[in-house]
C-alpha cells in the first residue's frame, strides 16, 4: 500500500512532530509512504474568509499534485473536510471539464487519518502503547462533515495501557473558527472556557484529536491557565509503542 | 444606558454588542439553561421519529420545489384567498407593508390592535409605527407582552424573553397592569397576563397576525402557537390582517404533513404545538368577517435570485439552529442587532438587508456545522455563509481593517502558490517568533491582532524543523542514497 502525506500547512510549520508521528505510524503498517515537498496549503483559510481566487489556486495545486496519487493521507479533519466539500464548488466556478473529473476521480482516494486506518487498511489495533489517561475532542469537521463516528473511539479504545474518557457536551465547537477567533476573540473566548470545563472535568492527562487547530485552541488555553493537561494529536499517540515512546509524551 | 438596538441600519458590530452580553451573568445563564432544556427536549422527540431524516428529506425538497416556482404558488393563493373572501394585497418593502396595515386600520376606525406573535411585522417595524399614528398594539403572546411592557427587546424568534428572569416579569406586570401585591408564581404572573389579555381581545375591533404557511391549494393560511391567546385573535375581532412573506407558502394542504410535524419537534421539543389555526377567507358569521393579507416581499425576491443563497428562504422560523448555535449559546440573540439572530440571523438579515448592512454576521460563526445538522429543511447555513462572506470580500470595504485584511489574505495567497515562497515565508515566520516565544517554546503575548489570540490563550511557538526541513533532511536524502 502507498499513501502520500499531505501534512497540511500549519502542521508542517508548527506541529511537525504530528507529521513524523504519521510517518512513523504508517510505515509500522508497512505502508510506503511519500511527501511531495511542493505541496503548501490546501486553501481552507482563503475560502472559508471569502477569498474564492486564492483558494482555487491552492485547490487547482493540490489537484496537480496528488491526481496520480495512490493514496492522500491528511492528519487533519477540517482540511479533509475542505477538499472533499469545498473543492466540488471551487471547480466548477472555475475548474475545466476535464480538470472536474479528475477531482471527482480522486476524491475517493482522499481520507483523513482515521479514515484511512480503519477504512483503508482495516487496522484498528495498530499496535499502539501509550499508558495514559486520555480525554478525544470531537473536531466539528470531524463529526459533522466527515462524519467520522466512532472511529477514533475505536482506535483509542486498542491502544495497551490508554485510558480513554468521554468529554461531556462533545459535540460542541472549541470556538476556533479560524480567523473567527481573531475576529470574534471575545466570544471564541467565551466559547473555549466552556469547553474547557468540559475538558478539565475529565481530569485526563492528555486531550487528542484529530485537529491541531481545535487543540492549538484549547491548548494555549491549558498552557496560559497552568491547567496542567497537555495536548496531542491522536496520530502521535497511535505511534507510541512500548520501545518508541512520544516525542511529545509527559 | 442604551439597551440593545435591533436594526441592522444602526447596530454595532456583531463583536462588539457582544462584549456587554458576555458580561451579563444573568442573560448567560438564561440563554444556556433555556437551550439545554429546548435541545433535550427535541432531541428526545427527534429520537422517536425513525424517518426523521426522511421528514427533512421531504420539508427541504417541497421547499426547494415552492422556491423554484414561487410566482405559479403565489398566484394560486390569491385567487383561491381572494375567492373565499380574502383581500389580498401586495407589498414591496416594509414601508409599504405598514402603509396597507395602517390604511386599514384607519378605515376600519380601529383605535387599537391585538396581536398574534410574528417575526415578519418584528421585521417591517410594524408596532412602532402605528402607534405614532395613534393607534394602541398589544402584543398577546405571553412573552411578547412582557417584552413590550418592558421595553424590552426579543432574544430569540421562538422563545423572545428568555433573557427576562420571574422576578423581573413580576416588576414589569405590577408596574404596568397595576397590581402591587403580585406575586412570582409563575400561576400567578400567568393569571394576571390573562385578566389583562381578556380585556383587549374583547375590545378590539381588529388583529394582525403573521403566518406559518400559506396553501397555495386551497387560499388557506395557518399559524402554529402554544397558548391560545393567537387563536383568540384570530377569531374574535371583526378584522384580521395577516402580514407573510412571500416565501411562506406551501403547494398543498397535505404538506402540511410534513411540516407541522418537524416544525414542533424542532422548535419547541412538543410532538405537536398546541393550538393550529387554519382559516381559508372569511366564513359569513363565525371568526373575523373582514379578512386582510398581505404579502411582503421586502428583499425577499433579492434573495431568490441568488442561486447559492436562495436556500435562505426555506426557512420555516423554528429556532432549532440557535437553540444548537454554540456562538448564540454564548451571546443570546441581542448581540446580532437584528430581530432574526443565530445561524438563520447570520445569512438572513445581510441579505435582507441588501448586503449593505449586518456584514459581521456572516463572520459570526465558526462554521461547526450545528446548525445545518439539525435544521428541518436541510438549509446548509455553513455554506451560505461562506458565500456571503466571499460577497462581503468583494465588495472591498476600504476601513483600514478591510484593507489590511486584504493585503494579508492576497500575499499568504500568492506566498501558498510557490513552495519555495512558503519555504521562505516559513523561515521568516521562525525568525519573527523568535523575538516573542519564551525559553518554554510558548508564545505569551503577540502584537497587533495577533493580540486578539493571546488575551486569553497561549500560542505554540513554531519549532525550528518544520516537517518538510525534517523530511528534506531525513528521508529525502535516505531515500536518494538508497537510490
Amino acid at each position: 500500500m502507498r499513501a502520500s502525506l499531505f501534512i497540511a500547512c500549519f502542521n508542517d510549520t508548527f506541529f511537525p512532530q504530528t507529521g513524523r508521528a504519521v510517518v512513523r505510524l504508517l510505515r509500522r503498517l508497512g505502508v510506503e509512504i511519500a511527501f511531495d515537498e511542493r505541496q503548501t496549503c490546501c486553501g481552507q483559510m482563503h475560502a472559508n474568509s471569502g477569498y474564492r481566487p486564492e483558494a482555487w489556486h491552492q485547490a487547482e495545486r493540490f489537484l496537480r499534485l496528488y491526481a496520480e496519487a495512490d493514496h492522500v493521507v491528511i492528519p487533519s479533519t477540517s482540511c479533509t473536510a475542505m477538499i472533499r466539500e469545498q473543492y466540488p464548488a471551487l471547480f466548477t466556478s472555475f475548474g475545466s471539464e476535464s480538470q472536474k473529473r479528475e477531482l471527482a476521480a480522486l476524491l475517493p482516494r482522499v481520507f483523513e487519518l482515521s479514515e484511512f486506518l480503519i477504512d483503508k487498511l482495516g487496522s484498528e489495533d495498530v499496535g499502539a502503547y501509550f499508558p495514559h489517561r486520555v480525554a478525544y475532542h470531537a473536531s466539528c469537521h470531524g463529526l459533522r462533515a466527515l462524519h467520522l463516528g466512532n472511529r477514533p473511539h475505536r482506535l483509542l479504545a486498542k491502544v495497551r495501557g490508554l485510558e480513554l474518557v468521554a468529554i461531556p457536551n462533545a459535540e460542541r465547537c472549541c470556538g476556533f473558527g479560524g480567523t473567527f477567533a481573531v475576529k470574534n476573540a471575545e466570544v471564541s473566548s467565551a466559547m473555549l472556557t466552556a469547553k474547557l470545563q468540559d475538558v478539565l472535568s475529565t481530569r485526563a492527562e492528555i486531550c487528542t484529536s484529530l485537529d491541531n487547530s481545535c487543540l492549538m485552541h484549547i491548548g494555549g488555553a491549558l498552557h496560559r491557565q497552568y491547567a496542567g493537561m497537555a495536548v496531542m494529536h491522536l496520530a502521535e499517540i497511535l505511534a507510541c509503542t512500548e520501545t518508541s515512546l512520544a516525542e511529545a509524551a509527559p | 444606558m442604551s439597551g440593545p438596538i435591533l436594526d441592522p441600519r444602526y447596530a454595532l458590530p456583531f463583536a462588539e454588542a457582544a462584549l456587554p452580553v458576555l458580561r451579563n451573568a444573568q442573560l448567560r445563564k438564561n440563554v444556556a439553561h433555556a437551550m439545554d432544556t429546548i435541545q433535550a427536549k427535541r432531541a428526545r422527540l427527534v429520537a422517536e421519529k425513525s424517518d426523521w431524516q426522511a421528514l427533512r428529506d421531504s420539508a427541504s425538497a417541497i421547499r426547494g420545489h415552492v422556491l423554484e416556482n414561487l410566482p405559479g404558488y403565489l398566484e394560486q393563493f390569491e385567487a383561491r384567498c381572494a375567492a373565499q373572501g380574502g383581500i389580498v394585497h401586495w407589498a414591496a418593502d416594509a414601508a409599504e407593508a405598514r402603509a396597507i396595515a395602517l390604511r386599514i386600520l384607519v378605515e376600519e376606525k380601529a383605535d387599537s390592535v391585538v396581536k398574534v406573535k410574528s417575526m415578519t411585522t418584528a421585521e417591517i417595524q410594524l408596532n412602532a409605527d402605528l402607534e405614532r399614528h395613534g393607534i394602541a398594539v398589544f402584543e398577546t403572546d405571553l412573552a411578547e407582552i412582557i417584552l413590550q411592557l418592558g421595553h424590552e427587546e426579543p432574544s430569540h424568534i421562538v422563545v423572545p424573553a428568555l433573557h427576562v428572569n420571574r422576578s423581573q416579569i413580576r416588576e414589569i406586570f405590577a408596574r404596568e397592569m397595576g397590581l402591587p401585591h403580585l406575586s412570582d408564581e409563575p400561576r400567578a404572573l400567568a393569571e394576571a397576563a390573562r385578566i389583562f389579555l381578556r380585556r383587549k381581545f374583547l375590545s378590539s375591533p381588529a388583529a394582525i397576525s403573521g403566518a406559518n404557511f400559506l396553501i397555495a391549494e386551497t387560499g388557506a393560511v395557518a399559524v402554529v402557537e402554544s397558548e391560545g391567546n393567537g387563536r383568540m385573535c384570530l377569531t374574535l375581532p371583526k378584522t384580521l390582517i395577516t402580514i407573510a412573506g412571500i416565501e411562506k407558502v406551501l403547494p398543498r394542504f397535505g404538506d402540511l404533513e410534513v411540516f407541522l410535524q418537524l416544525l414542533a419537534r424542532s422548535a419547541t421539543g412538543e410532538r405537536m404545538n398546541p393550538y393550529t389555526s387554519l382559516w381559508t377567507g372569511v366564513t359569513p358569521g363565525d371568526g373575523p368577517q373582514r379578512f386582510h393579507i398581505i404579502l411582503l416581499d421586502n428583499g425577499r425576491s433579492s434573495i431568490l435570485a441568488r442561486p447559492g443563497e436562495r436556500q435562505t428562504l426555506k426557512c420555516i422560523r423554528c429556532a432549532a439552529c440557535m437553540n444548537a448555535c454554540p456562538v448564540y449559546r454564548q451571546t443570546g440573540g441581542h448581540a446580532y442587532g437584528s430581530v432574526y439572530p443565530g445561524p438563520i440571523g447570520a445569512i438572513l438579515t445581510p441579505q435582507l438587508m441588501g448586503m449593505q448592512y449586518a456584514r459581521s454576521l456572516p463572520f459570526a460563526s465558526t462554521l461547526c456545522g450545528a446548525c445545518y445538522e439539525v435544521c428541518p429543511v436541510k438549509i446548509n447555513i455553513p455554506q451560505v455563509l461562506v458565500e456571503l462572506r466571499a460577497e462581503i470580500v468583494a465588495q472591498q470595504e476600504q476601513s483600514i481593517g478591510g484593507i489590511l485584511e486584504r493585503l494579508v489574505m492576497r500575499f499568504t495567497g500568492y506566498l501558498f502558490r510557490d513552495e519555495r515562497r512558503f519555504r521562505a515565508a516559513q523561515a521568516v515566520l521562525r525568525l519573527f517568533a523568535r523575538l516573542v516565544t519564551k525559553r518554554d517554546g510558548w508564545i505569551h503575548a503577540l502584537p497587533a491582532m495577533g493580540a486578539k489570540w493571546t488575551q486569553t490563550r497561549d500560542l505554540v511557538g513554531p519549532p525550528p524543523q518544520s516537517f518538510r526541513m525534517w523530511w528534506q533532511d531525513n528521508e529525502a536524502s535516505k531515500m536518494t542514497k538508497e537510490r
